[in-house]
Formats: C-alpha cells, structure tokens, sequence
C-alpha cells in the first residue's frame, strides 16, 4: 500500500465525476443516465472516505479498535447517508424510467420524449 | 421460477439471512451494523425469495400495503422517540444513565455490550423495521412491475 | 406557551413529519379523517410559524441544537465547534418559512376536492407533507449536512408530486427531468461540502464562516454550490427542466415546488452572504447574480409568449420572475461594500428583490391554481381550445385577472410593489437594467391579457355550455391568496417593514448568525 500516493483516490474520484458527467449529458438511454447519477454518487462516496483517511488509520470502532490512529468517522457517517439517499433516488428513478417505458414505449431520451420548446 | 436445486437453497438460506440482518439491527449502536445496513440485508433476502421463486408466489404472502404499514409504524416510532425527549431537546437521550439501556460499554478492545447506547438502539431497531418493509416494498414492486404482460421476461 | 417558542423550530419540522407517516395509517378511516388530520397539523404548524416570527423578530436569532442538554447550548462546555445538528432561524430563515407555511396551506385545502376520485390519496398527502418538511429544514437548517439531507428530502417528494399522475407520460416525464436535475444538484452540493469540511473539520454554517480563508478550493467549492442552486432555483441558463416539471405537476403541487425553488434561492442567498460574506469579491459576484437574472428575466419571458400551453407560458413567466429576485438582490451584493450606496439603494433592492419573492410565490401559486382549475374543469391546457369560460367560471376568472395584474405590476396589486422598488433601486445602480425589467413586465402583461381574452372572454364554445364552477374548497384555496395579494398590495409598506426588513438585514449583517453559535467559543 505504500507505494500508492495519498491522493490517489482523489484522482479517481474526480475522473469518476467527469465520467458520470459525460454520461448524464451526452448519453441518450435513460437507464444509462441514471446509471450515470449512480456513478456520480459512488465518486462523491469515494471522495467523502478518502478524506476521513489517515495513513495507516484503523476503522473508528469503539469497542474493538486495536492500538493506533483511527481514521475520521463523520466522513463515514456523512457517506453513509449519502447511500442511504442514493437507495431512495435511484429506486424513484427506475420506477420513472419503467413508467417512461410504459407510456411511450421507448427509453430513447430523443424519442419518448413529448414535452417540447 | 428457477430450478427446485435454487429453490431449495434459497428457502434454508433465507433464515440465516434474516438473522444476520436482525444480528446487525440489535447491534447497531456497539458495532458496525445499524437499522439501514440490517434492514438492507432482510430485504435483499427478499429479492433472493423473489428470483428463486418468481413474483407471482411471493406476492400473495407478501403484500405492499402491509409492508407499508409496518414502514410507517417503525416511522412513527422513531419519531416518536425523538418527542419523547422534548422535555430537554429533540433527539434528547433521555435513556442515558437509567436501567433500560443505559449503561456505558467499557473502553478499548472487547465484545460489544447491548444493553448501551439509550435511545440509539430502540431507534436502529425503528430504521431496521422502515428499511425492511420500505426496501422490500420496493423489490417487490419493481417485480410486480416488470412481471407485466407488456414487457416480456 | 414558553414550551412552544423554545421548541417550535423542531416542532415545525417534526409535526408534519410525523403527519406524513400516520396519513397512510389513518387513511383507513376514510378521506374525511384524513383531511381533518392535515388540516389540523398544517394549521398548528403554522400558528407555531407565527409564533416562531414573533420571537424572532422581537429578541433575534433562535438556535435549536438537537439532543443537547439546552436547545441553545450549540457549544458544550470545552468544545471549540459546534459538535451536534443544530437549527438556526433568523430574520431571513423565518421569512421563507412565512412564505413556504401560506403556500402550502392554500395548497392543501385547493387540493382537498381537487383529488376527489383519485387513487392514491393516501401518497399524495404524505409527499406534500414531506415536501414541506424539506422546505422548512432546508430554511432551517444552520448545517450544511442537514441542508444537502433536507435538499433530497425536498426533491424526492417533489418529483413524486410531479410524476403523482403516472398514467399520463408527460407527468412521468416532467419528473424524471426534476428527480435528474435534483440528484446532480444535490450531489455538486454534497461534492462542495466534502470540500469544506477537508479544510475546516466542521460542518455547521456558522462555524464554516467563522473559520473561512477563501483559499482556491473554497472558490471551487463556491461555485459548485452556486451552480448547483442556480440549477435548482431554474435560473436561465440552467433552466431546462422548469416549463415541464411545473406544467405537469398536479395543481396543488405547482405551488409547493415553485416554493421549493425560492427554497433553493434562499440557500443560495445564505451561501454568499453568510458562508462567505466578507470574502468574496462582492462587486464581481454581484454583477454575476444581475445578470443570471436579467437573462431569466429575458429569456423566460421571451419564450413564454409564444406558448399555448397556459401551465406552460405560467412556468416561463415564474423563470421570468425569478430573474427580477436576482436583480435586486444582485443590485444589493454588488455595492454591499460601499456603505453610502448601500444606504442609498443597495438596502432598498435587496428588499425588493426578497419581498418579491413572497409576492410572487403567492401570485403564481394562484394563476396555476386557476390554470389547473381550468385543466380540470375543461380537459385541456391548450388555449387555442378555451374561449368564453368567464361566463361559468367567475370566481376563476376574477382571480386570474387578479394574478395577471400582480404579476405584471399594476397598482394596487402586490407584485407592483415590489417591482417598483426594484426599478427605482437599480436605475439609480444601472438605469440600462431598470429599463430592462421594465419592457420585460410589459411582455408580461401584453402575455396574460392575451390568455385572458382567448380564454375567458368571446363567444361561448359550444362544447363548454356544461362547465361549471370548480368546488368550493379549490375557490377557498385560491381566495386565500388572493385575500394576500391584495392585502400585500395595499400595505406594502407594512409588509416590507414586519418581514422583509429583518431578512434583509440578516443577509447583510452576518455577523449575529455567527457570533449565536460561535459567541462563547474560547
């Protein structure tokens, strides 16, 4: 583990956003946009855990933490709800999607869509 | 519906699920764990019922409205909790320090201690039940949703 | 009593809370049940809002910090910074949760006959309730966490309240563009608050401005949020998803979501000039704010001309109006600085721009109470199709022309108070942009006179002899606001001295919301 820099994740995590970005924009497949969002989601969940990170850090567990440094626990706990939200979101955007299907019978952003101008 | 080897399995494996899932609701406040993580697993025992065994089965003992109903309860519950503590603030940990929960778990290194916490465990348990029916809900609405005649399997 | 005031902030909050979880359960007893039970919460909740800004305004800013010891102990003693959640509420907080409360009190009871026969019922009461929640956190809140936590409560209702009529694929489709516009937003903000918590370790609101040092990853993180805001509030050029999400949004909801616009406004608002008021380049800022909101003003007005759709040209309009807050706020931030123009107009167009927004939340809600009146009575938003419905429809009728004289400025509506304000305050900053906002409430007015007359006026449609009046309690929603507008209208000065005064001077003066959590720190 030594080998890798520090902010290595930060990287990745930023390079996860720009993609989920790029998906959200450009891609016309409304399951791939809301997979696009569920990327962004998990970039911003690696980016919140790797700032609670120190190096050589145990997991902040009260009661069977072995000698050492722990690593933050808020940005556990803010990550954490972040999940717990993404679940809720994502649940409510495929039941959209499937409802999009439903009514116009396509997942094509270009072609089921009505609202225009 | 899959084979009877699938179904076989899951029908045993589907108790040692939920009891994992109940094991990480009770311990949620000593321990990693907690109402949303055991409640999560409780349901994804649910989706594994519903693969094994096809929605239609599933369905008839299994209805939304009553998962509904448990959510709303464990709903009401939690927020219920957090009123009780209005004599001081919202959210107050009125249980600190009395018989019900309300011991302090040692320092350092050990097995966790249940009977701790205050109020955090009758609120886990709370989430565990929203979480459970709330995420099972879902899974089975989805199901019943793309088990429709106008999207093929 | 002292219960109730040293409560309310969590009580508002919680009561419909609860509310929104008991209505699936007591929708078993019956529809009436159920509407006495939202009735009663919304109407305690919003007599705790009255209470709350009657403490507020007389002995200043209220901390709740939940599961402490006291609701104003924000620091225990020996702690540095503020540990646990708290609510802050001030002059401006109390001032969203007035606008937010009326609206979705009229919203209610609109939308009790409104719903007769739908299926459902039981959802559509628990998600406003919910959308309330958001709403009222999202003012609330002095916590950045709790703000993102609030933001996707707000959008989650919201959406299911956009897509609530899931037969129609243009509802579905309206709120899945809200719920994708939301969750990108909401996350930008929680990439933002990442940012800020890597360098200062807290996560409070106040805390974070007191510790602020403006350094290149504080202007990222200010510009995620601003984008992000902007994208929630439907500032053009972000402004994509507003037309639809608002065209097909059941009536009772249009107004609860144009409120949780106005509710990202504020956040938006409490970013620049309370997180990082002080620091920020103000002049700059500032003209960046004048002119996202000149363009909204242009170029939602432009666009709502030539619709025929009437929620549609309404929604247009409300992008439109929302480039007017911008302006005068804008006009404020950007001579924040100079304390003799500030004195002078900056205070003056902050005003404007914030009582604005009160006047209009309540107009709009009201002109898209009367289109969806409409849309339920006759079948079509299309209104090429409606002619000569003032003959059933009076009571419709008369608040239409009511919100289409507010929102066009005329005396002795409310909006011409606060557009007056505006244009006096930014001619004496810019005249070229008071001439601006000017021609734009003209096209504004030239625009509803011609739905009017296409719509109410003429010969009667043969197919239309059936249509009668809406019910009773869609008449008393739209009657309340309309009671406000006129009200608002005739007493601006009141209004602007009660409520919109103590907003704006928390927004220049960040100083007391700091120092109420931050005070005793050693």
């Amino acid at each position: 583990m030594e080998h890798i820099p520090l902010n290595f994740p930060f990287l990745a995590a930023m390079l996860l956003v720009g993609i989920s970005l790029y998906i959200i924009v450009f891609k016309r497949n409304l399951i791939k946009l809301v997979m696009g969002v569920a990327i962004l989601s998990s970039a911003i969940n690696l980016f919140l855990v790797s700032l609670g990170y120190r190096a050589g850090g145990v997991a902040p567990i009260y009661t069977d933490a072995p000698e050492g440094s722990m690593v933050l626990p808020v940005p556990q706990a803010l990550t954490l709800t972040n999940i717990v939200i993404g679940v809720a979101v994502l649940a409510l955007m495929l039941t959209l999607v499937i409802h999009i299907y439903r009514n116009t019978g396509d997942i094509d952003s270009h072609k089921s869509r009505i609202l225009k101008g | 519906m899959l084979s009877r080897i699938v179904r076989t399995v899951s029908n045993q494996l589907i108790v040692f699920v939920l009891i994992f899932g109940l094991y990480l609701i009770m311990h949620g406040h000593d321990s990693p764990g907690g109402g949303f993580q055991g409640g999560a697993v409780v349901a994804s025992g649910v989706a594994m019922l519903l693969v094994a065994f096809g929605s239609g089965e599933i369905i008839q003992w299994l209805h939304v409205r009553r998962l509904t109903v448990v959510a709303c309860i464990g709903a009401l519950v939690f927020i219920a909790i957090a009123f009780a503590g209005t004599g001081t603030t919202f959210f107050y940990n009125f249980l600190l320090g009395t018989p019900i929960f309300g011991g302090v778990p040692p320092p350092g290194p050990g097995h966790g201690h249940v009977w701790s916490g205050g109020i955090i465990p009758l609120m886990e348990i709370a989430i565990g039940f929203i979480v459970m029916a709330g995420l099972s809900a879902v899974v089975l609405a989805m199901a019943r949703f793309s088990g429709g005649k106008e999207i093929e399997e | 009593m002292d219960y109730l005031v040293t409560h309310s902030p969590a009580l508002i909050v919680a009561l419909p809370l609860l509310a929104a979880f008991a209505i699936p359960l007591i929708s078993r007893l019956g529809p009436r049940v159920r509407a006495v039970l939202c009735l009663a919460v919304l109407g305690l909740v919003a007599a705790l809002v009255a209470i709350l800004a009657v403490d507020v305004h007389a002995v200043g800013i209220r901390l709740y910090t939940f599961g402490a010891t006291a609701p104003e102990m924000a620091l225990p003693g020996g702690y540095m910074v503020p540990v646990r959640i708290m609510f802050e509420v001030d002059g401006m907080s109390i001032f969203m949760g007035i606008v937010i409360t009326t609206v979705a009190v009229a919203s209610l009871i609109y939308s009790l006959q409104f719903l007769n026969g739908q299926t459902g019922q039981a959802r559509f009461y628990s998600l406003m309730m919910l959308l309330y929640v958001g709403m009222m956190g999202l003012a609330f809140t002095g916590d950045m966490f709790n703000m993102f936590v609030f933001l996707e409560i707000a959008s989650i209702a919201g959406t299911g309240l956009a897509a609530y009529r899931t037969n129609m694929a243009d509802a579905v489709e309206g709120g899945f563009k809200y719920i994708v516009i939301s969750a990108v937003s909401a996350l930008m903000v929680l990439l933002a608050i990442g940012i800020l918590y890597a360098q200062y370790n807290v996560l409070s609101i106040a805390a974070l401005a007191h510790y602020m040092q403006y350094t290149t990853l504080d202007m990222m993180a200010l510009g995620l949020l601003a984008g992000a805001f902007v994208m929630k509030l439907a500032g053009v050029p972000l402004h994509m998803w507003a037309p639809d999400t608002y065209t097909v949004a059941p009536a009772g909801t249009t107004p609860m979501i144009l409120a949780a616009s106005y509710t990202s406004m504020y956040a938006l608002y409490r970013i620049t000039f309370t997180l990082y008021g002080g620091h920020i380049d103000t002049a700059a800022i500032g003209w960046i704010v004048i002119i996202v909101g000149v363009l909204s003003m242009f170029v939602g007005v432009m666009m709502a001309v030539h619709q025929t759709d009437i929620k549609r040209m309404m929604a247009y309009h409300a992008i439109s109006q929302g480039g007017y807050m911008l302006l005068g706020v804008g006009v404020g931030l950007a001579v924040i600085a100079d304390p003799v123009a500030l004195a002078n107009y900056g205070r003056d167009a902050m005003n404007g721009g914030i009582f604005h927004i009160i006047n209009h939340v309540f107009y709009k809600a009201m002109l898209f109470m009367t289109a969806e009146a409409i849309f339920f009575r006759v079948g079509t938003r299309d209104t090429n199709k409606m002619g000569g419905l003032a003959r059933n429809m009076k009571w419709t009728a008369i608040f239409y022309a009511i919100g289409a004289l507010a929102i066009s400025g005329i005396p002795p509506f409310n909006g011409f108070a606060s557009k007056l304000l505006i244009y006096q305050t930014v001619l004496s900053f810019n005249p070229v942009l008071s001439v601006i906002a000017m021609f734009v409430s003209l096209v504004t007015l030239a625009s509803f006179a011609k739905v009017f007359y296409s719509a109410f006026t003429g010969p009667e449609m043969p197919g239309y002899k059936e249509v009668r009046e809406v019910p009773k309690s869609m008449l008393i929603g739209m009657g309340i606001l309309a009671a406000c507008i006129i009200l608002f209208g005739i007493f601006p000065g009141l209004i602007v001295d009660t409520i919109v005064a103590p907003a704006t001077e928390a927004l220049i003066n960040q100083a007391p919301y700091i120092n109420a959590v931050m005070g005793a720190a050693p």
